[in-house]
């Protein structure tokens, strides 16, 4: 029930804030807050309370099973296990610290703004939960809108192109998914006789090497937008720019997340000879973007611009190691996933926040903003570090591990990957230096971090330091999902099931008869 | 009386289809286009009699007699209607009539 | 005592802290206090440790402390773990006790600066990072320590960040040394991957079963730790970083860019001696870079103008011989050598350093002069450390270490003829580079007024330094001298020693090398003291004036790096900001709107037009349906 709940309360508390923001401003924003802080509790409640290591048959934690549509075989199926419990967390954890963090920016329309973020996270976790492909891609569509408007509404100068920019990517490469999940759903409808958009019972489609290699790259075309790969990575400069800074923390931090999260769940468990045979291709694809997303940022004058270049560098690593096939590599990348949203999503936050003093955000009106304000440098300087792969902090760990996993089972990718170390450099310490060192440019003074800002700067940090130095929690959470994701290579057919159907009794199978709810485990 | 030809009677109904359909593509007069749907109604009437005599069934001439009342009504308003523009544009060029566009 | 261990590192580690986060509330002297006192506590602590360590030797000659399991991801899990061998204690000490005496003459070096708190937290950081380094039991640890140092040496060389200047040097040696890191890491996978291990113990033993000598798997694995080495120790081709790394701080240049982490190259290697035996070829690299560095660092020392910049080509150098010490299997040689130019490097830096501050930040020998009245004190410091770096006969620590490297790379199995002659020529180089240095800023007429009384804080880390210059060389004589080898027997429980040799060669060796210092210095006094004006006059005819330009730029590299690399890459980032693909879609969108406005020509609003329309789709459809 507690799934439930968590998008429940996410949706009624995004039309509490329209409402209250039609009131009072700040009304809206405090619902906002408390909603995703309600939320958050939850979900860490949770956490404490079923520690890890988590059991090693892949099971599903909670299950919430309902029936939705039976005509067409749609059930309310929402579950998690590690991976996406650690997921959940982070995008309400970034929620909950983006509105914080860019509490005064927002002044007109408060209340449609929040509703939007809070549907925007509904939506998100909505991704990460959701275990039947129909209520999958239902929300897939949901995070979309509310994040068009977003971009559309409150965003910088060239708002309106990078909004519609975003909607068609993501649109047009949904589409392409939904069509694979109804090929999906005939297919296997036809072949055992029951037509279902249920995760276990898709999985189990066998399928001719034709039809899964189109199948997979339907997926994939809606992953790899999402993720971004190259070359379909163009939008996400854009939309990165001129999204307001919340938008841009749930954009970066969660919403490249989702993609990273769909080729793991769907693509490497549905198609796993597909995978592996599409895997050269997209080591190639990951290492590309890894060397020329960082070339970009480095040629970049726009602060935010050049922070959006190092998520496409970053989402490459994840890339790289989510088609390895190799286990390390794989709990690199879910590292990956969290610590890329947690020091990114704070980069983009200072942004915002020099944005907010200086009105600008052109890197050559910057320089010796150390001078003025130490606190905002040495968060600068932190999470520079991060985004730089510095040991100590989680980026390394999680980067160590996808190109140590790699190196394994591809040495020149995994060496070609490594270069992206000395990229990263380039580009990180190319970004503090002039932003932060040197002489100030102007005589105006502007005001070191205040409280808040602190507070949300400081919880982010703590998080990667944390990361970086025991990173256990996050390793046992991922470990049995990760189990499930290695691929077979070279066997015939599709690779067994992932959850052992003995659990869970045929409800699916028959649509007509009512299903009583399933009890939380 | 003889019977005309099936075939023959559908030839001349085409052909007079034809001409009104040219009319209404190539004139610009738009009364003269009017005229031509007149033409072109009347060739499917045409038609239908034919065929009517052909399986020897009233249906057609009553189908005549349907379109017959039809295009009256359509002549008076179409009428109307090229009343009150060229009121307004004192113009009978189809050409003139470009408003709508785009 | 010795389950203290861990707090070797703590201490500094808490006094980096408690100034990151708390500094703004202590005064000066609070900042002092903590800054030098968690380092003093660190030294006396693992001065205590080493006894402990030594006198339960020869049961325990290693001792591994488990802290806590990093990460456990299937079968990889490293965990943070400390080890304190001959090797790693060597280190520890040198790294405390010299790094105290820094923090003690950094309180009064730096009392002028604004950014005194600051400077203290990245030094304390540094100390911390480095014993990390050293005590690391496994290479993922170390490697933790090795980045955090070039962070804190970017830190500190930026450490005036209001010039660009010092930045880029900052970004510099933080990139050159990347890329050694980088090598490094690739090299940490080779060894994952083929002896499913990190752990320095593990490592070696697998090492030893699993790989034939000279397979390509040990040889890649040297290779790129080699990689790793020479960025951190500024070798060729990596060393362009070193001389600009100079901008910071001279407390920094001694601590880090002389005695510590330029020395983590050399660490490395000697730690992971198993790997190299198993790559003999790499060795031989190895000590081929060592010689070649050696000589060209000596070289470009002798056309320097800036004190710090002699003294940082002169580490370049004095680390080529640690790496051709490496290279030919001298291993122990390699550390002694560590050990004594850690003591008159930092001395000798310092030493500059008091001179730069009283001459009011001036860095130019050729304004400096008639310093040796002025400060005697400071001259005859400064003379103990220029003795022991030119390796002056017997009396000076630098000259039994020097001349053990020489030996070894005479009579070593690695060694050969060649490699002595490269030693010996980058001997005189050394004595006539260190000497120029010495005539020209302390005697001849005073140039520069000098103000400064320098205070005890400065003094005394001189003073002890100078000491141990003299002194420590007395911990290894070698066989034709008195065979005293506390050194290399101590570390001969960690790594594998030299055979003896013909005393007799020794000793023609030794008198050979001696009559080479004496040499050196005898031609920088005539050229630099007696006949200086003749010899300028010299330098600035044509040919000569050219090779000391040469020389000065350091041999070119600087301008080759930057055609090579440098351009090419802002070319390649300022020729595509906006990112060609976008130009995929740009035009798949500009093609939506080129055939919109085709498209739209159909609009036309003409009656005909549209009649026409409809009958040709009329007729079209039929036509379909009659024929399909």
């Amino acid at each position: 029930m507690i799934l439930l709940w968590l998008i429940v309360i996410l949706l009624v508390g995004g039309l509490l804030a329209w409402i209250a923001g039609l009131r009072r401003e700040r009304l809206a924003r405090w619902v906002s807050l408390l909603t995703l802080g309600a939320d958050l509790v939850l979900v860490i409640a949770y956490w404490i309370g079923h520690p890890g290591p988590i059991s090693s048959s892949g099971r599903w934690l909670t299950e919430v099973n309902w029936v939705w549509i039976p005509r067409f075989g749609i059930r309310l199926h929402l579950g998690w296990d590690g991976l996406s419990l650690m997921m959940v967390a982070l995008s309400l954890l970034l929620g909950f610290l983006s509105v914080l963090g860019s509490w005064t920016q927002i002044k007109d329309r408060v209340g449609f703004f929040h509703f939007n973020i809070l549907w925007i996270i509904a939506g998100i976790v909505g991704v990460f939960l959701a275990l039947d492909l129909f209520l999958f891609y239902f929300f897939w569509e949901m995070m979309l809108i509310p994040m068009y408007f977003l971009i559309g509404i409150w965003g910088h100068r060239d708002r309106i192109y990078a909004s519609f920019k975003f909607f068609i990517f993501t649109q047009a490469s949904g589409l392409f998914m939904l069509v694979s999940i109804l090929a999906l759903y005939f297919i296997q409808g036809r072949s055992s006789g029951l037509y279902s958009f249920d995760y276990k019972h898709l999985i189990n489609a066998s399928l001719s090497p034709g039809q899964s290699f189109l199948l997979t790259m339907g997926f994939l075309a809606a992953f790899l937008v999402k993720l971004p790969a190259f070359p379909l990575h163009t939008w996400l400069p854009s939309a990165h720019t001129e999204a307001p800074t919340a938008g841009s923390v749930i954009l970066a931090g969660l919403m490249l997340k989702t993609g990273a999260y769909g080729i793991l769940r769907f693509v490497l468990p549905f198609f796993p000879e597909t995978s592996h045979q599409l895997a050269p291709a997209a080591m190639i694809l990951g290492v590309i973007g890894i060397l020329y997303g960082a070339k970009l940022a480095f040629a970049q004058n726009d602060l935010k611009r050049l922070v959006a270049y190092t998520s496409i560098s970053h989402m490459g690593f994840v890339l790289l190691g989510a088609f390895s096939g190799n286990a390390l590599a794989l709990q690199g990348v879910v590292l990956q996933m969290i610590c890329h949203g947690v020091s990114t999503g704070a980069l983009f936050i200072l942004v915002g926040i020099i944005d907010e003093r200086i009105q600008t955000r052109d890197i050559g009106q910057m320089g010796g903003l150390w001078a003025r304000a130490p606190r905002m440098g040495a968060a600068g300087m932190l999470f520079a570090m991060a985004s730089l792969g510095l040991p100590g902090l989680g980026n390394f760990i999680a980067e160590f591990l996808i190109l140590l996993g790699t190196f394994k089972v591809d040495r020149l990718m995994a060496v070609l990957g490594s270069l992206g170390l000395v990229a990263s450099t380039v580009y990180a310490l190319w970004m503090v230096q002039r932003v932060f060192h040197g002489e100030p440019k102007s005589p105006r003074q502007m005001a070191d971090l205040n409280p808040r800002e602190i507070l949300v700067l400081a919880s982010l940090g703590l998080i990667i330091i944390w990361l970086g130095v025991y990173p256990q929690p996050v390793l046992d959470a991922a470990r049995p999902s990760v189990a499930g994701m290695i691929a077979r290579p070279g066997g015939a057919g599709p690779a067994p099931p992932l959850v052992q159907d003995r659990e869970y009794p045929k409800q699916a199978v028959e649509p007509e008869a009512e299903v009583p709810r399933q009890r939380e485990r | 009386m003889t019977s005309v030809d099936f075939g023959t009677g559908l030839t001349l109904a085409a052909i007079l289809f034809v001409i009104g359909l040219a009319g209404v593509i190539a004139r610009r007069n738009i009364i003269m286009i009017l005229l031509s749907i007149e033409i072109m109604m009347n060739a499917a009437g045409l038609a239908v009699i034919v065929a009517g005599a052909r399986w020897g069934q009233p249906d057609g001439q009553a189908v005549f007699l349907f379109i017959l009342a039809v295009a009256a009504a359509e002549i008076a308003v179409g009428l109307a209607l090229i009343l009150r523009i060229h009121h307004r544009i004192k113009s009978l060029d189809s050409d003139d009539y470009t408003q709508m566009k785009g | 005592m010795l389950d203290l261990l861990w707090m070797v590192p703590a201490l500094p580690l808490t006094g980096y802290l408690i100034l990151a986060l708390l500094g703004r509330r202590l005064s000066r002297s609070g900042v002092a206090a903590v800054g030098v006192g968690s380092v003093a506590l660190s030294a006396l602590l693992s001065v205590r440790v080493a006894f402990s360590f030594v006198s339960s030797f020869h049961q325990t000659p290693v001792y591994v402390q488990r802290l806590w399991t990093w990460l456990n991801a299937f079968d990889f899990r490293p965990s943070v773990a400390l080890r304190l061998d001959a090797l790693s204690l060597v280190f520890v000490l040198v790294v405390t006790i010299v790094g105290f005496l820094i923090h003690l003459y950094s309180t009064e070096f730096m009392a002028e600066d604004e950014g005194f708190r600051r400077f203290f937290a990245y030094l304390n950081l540094f100390i911390a990072s480095m014993l990390i380094l050293v005590l690391a039991d496994n290479l993922l640890v170390l490697y933790l320590g090795w980045e955090g140092v070039g962070l804190c040496s970017y830190l500190l060389i930026g450490f005036w960040y209001k010039d660009p200047a010092n930045g880029y040097a900052a970004r510099k040696a933080f990139i050159i040394t990347r890329v050694g890191d980088t090598a490094l890491a690739v090299g940490i996978f080779v060894l994952y991957v083929g002896l499913g291990t990190l752990e320095i113990q593990g490592l070696v033993d697998q090492a030893a079963a699993k790989w034939l000598p000279g397979s390509s798997a040990a040889v890649a694995a040297a290779a790129l730790l080699l990689g790793g080495a020479i960025g951190k120790s500024a070798q060729l081709p990596l060393q362009t970083w070193l001389p600009d790394a100079m901008a910071g701080p001279t407390p920094v240049s001694a601590l880090i860019h002389a005695a510590t982490m330029v020395t983590a190259g050399v660490y490395l290697m000697v730690r992971m001696h198993g790997i190299f035996e198993l790559a003999p070829v790499i060795m031989i690299i190895t000590a081929v870079i060592g010689a070649l560095t050696l000589l060209m660092a000596g070289f470009s020392a002798l056309s320097q103008v800036d004190i710090k910049r002699v003294l940082a080509y002169s580490t370049i150098s004095q680390v080529g011989y640690m790496f051709l010490a490496v290279g030919v299997g001298a291993w122990s040689a390699a550390v002694f050598h560590f050990l004594t130019h850690a003591c008159f490097k930092a001395l000798l830096f310092l030493g500059a350093g008091v001179i730069i501050l009283g001459l009011d930040h001036e860095h130019n020998i050729f304004k400096m002069g008639g310093l040796r009245k002025k400060v005697p004190f400071v001259f005859w410091t400064f003379l103990a450390g220029a003795c022991s770096l030119a390796a002056l006969p017997l009396v000076t620590a630098g000259f039994y270490s020097k001349d053990l490297i020489l030996w070894a790379a005479w009579s070593s199995p690695g060694g050969s003829a060649w490699l002595w002659a490269a030693g010996v020529v980058g001997t005189f180089l050394t004595a006539a580079y260190t000497f120029r240095m010495v005539f020209i800023t302390f005697f001849g007429p005073l140039k520069s007024p000098f103000q400064l009384k320098p205070g005890f804080r400065l003094k005394a880390p001189l003073l002890v330094l100078a000491f141990l210059s003299i002194v420590a060389g007395f911990l290894e004589m070698p066989e034709s001298l008195g065979n005293l080898p506390v050194l290399s027997r101590f570390l001969g429980s960690v790594l594998p020693g030299l055979g003896g040799g013909n005393i007799g060669r020794q000793i023609w060796l030794q008198v050979f090398t001696s009559g080479v210092v004496l040499a050196g210095i005898s031609i920088a006094y005539v050229l630099f003291r007696r006949r200086f004006d003749e010899t300028q006059r010299f330098l600035g005819t044509p040919a000569p004036a050219r090779i000391d330009r040469f020389f000065y730029a350091g041999w070119g590299m600087d301008t080759l790096y930057d055609r090579l690399f440098v351009r090419p890459v802002e070319w390649l980032a300022r020729i595509d900001p906006d990112d060609f693909v976008d130009l995929i879609f740009k035009g798949i969108a500009r093609l939506n709107a080129a055939l919109h406005i085709i498209l739209a020509r159909t609009q036309t609003g003409r009656l005909n037009w549209y009649a026409m329309g409809m009958a040709l789709g009329a007729v079209i459809l039929l036509a379909l349906a009659v024929w399909l």
